[in-house]
């Protein structure tokens, strides 16, 4: 299936994932709503990576299952991962000067969100929004 | 890449700034700083920031705005936001950012207005 990939190195990184986002998010249908929505869950998921493990990679592309279709978001890093998962998917948890709006937020504005993570191995947050 | 700064114009007692493209991380914070600075340098009573270009808005960028709301309170100046655009709105709300008290108007002439009569009044 056609995806692009955007490593996270850089602040510009992160302008380029969303940017590869919100035009593959056009491409696929989505209107302006779930744009703003997808593209802001790639931001969120880029700058955490930038910020958190230092770099990874943000991959994007069209997804099909069982008779739908949508997009699917990969962010992935070999940083330090997350310890206590419950704990940062509350609302308002931040270990930085964040809103720790961040991944509560994601889940909220997409419609699945898986997260595998290990302390010491890395990140990965795979989230789909479905053409509805 | 070298982003422009985002321009920021005096009018009357004051300031006016349309964002009118995507900012990035750095911009951003430059924005957040030139706003202050000119706030102080002009004595502005009130600034507009309009965000009708904007589509998509994350919590890096809201942060800035609600500092920058915040900040220019302290300072004797009103913000109001004018422009947002539902998709907008409907993110904010999703992601779980509520804004600090700010005046909002449909475009930038109702919100100039609607300052004008705030800071009258
Ligand atoms: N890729 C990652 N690698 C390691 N830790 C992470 C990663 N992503 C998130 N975290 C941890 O999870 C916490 C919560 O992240 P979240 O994005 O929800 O909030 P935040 O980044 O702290 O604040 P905000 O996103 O609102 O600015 C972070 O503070 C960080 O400790
Ligand atoms: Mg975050």
């Amino acid at each position: 299936m056609d995806v692009s990939s955007v490593s996270i190195l850089t602040e510009w990184d992160i302008v380029a994932a969303r940017q590869m986002g919100r035009s593959e998010a056009k491409t696929i249908g989505f209107g302006a709503v779930d744009q703003a929505r997808i593209t802001t869950a790639i931001s969120e998921l880029a700058r955490n990576i930038y910020l958190y493990a230092e770099q990874g990679s943000v991959t994007i592309g069209r997804f099909e299952k069982d008779g739908k279709v949508g997009i699917r978001v990969i962010a992935e890093d070999q940083g330090p991962g997350i310890g206590d998962v419950q704990l940062v998917l509350q609302d308002g948890y931040s270990s930085s000067y964040g809103l720790g709006a961040g991944l509560p937020g994601v889940k909220r504005l997409m419609d699945e969100f898986d997260i595998q993570t290990e302390v010491g191995e890395g990140t990965k947050i795979t989230i789909v929004k479905w053409l509805s | 890449m070298i982003q422009p700064k985002v321009p920021i114009l005096k009018l009357k007692n004051c300031l006016i700034i349309s964002i009118q493209w995507e900012l990035d991380d750095a911009t951003a914070l430059q924005f957040q700083q030139d706003v202050l600075k000119k706030i102080h340098e002009t004595n502005a009573r009130g600034v507009v920031i309009d965000l009708t270009a904007l589509d998509f808005i994350d919590s890096f960028i809201a942060r800035i705005l609600d500092e920058v709301i915040q900040m220019a309170g302290m300072m004797g100046a009103k913000v109001a936001l004018t422009g947002i655009q539902p998709p907008i709105a409907i993110t904010l709300v999703e992601l779980g950012i509520e804004l600090s008290d700010v005046l909002t108007a449909l475009d930038l002439e109702s919100g100039l207005d609607r300052l004008q009569q705030e800071l009258e009044g």
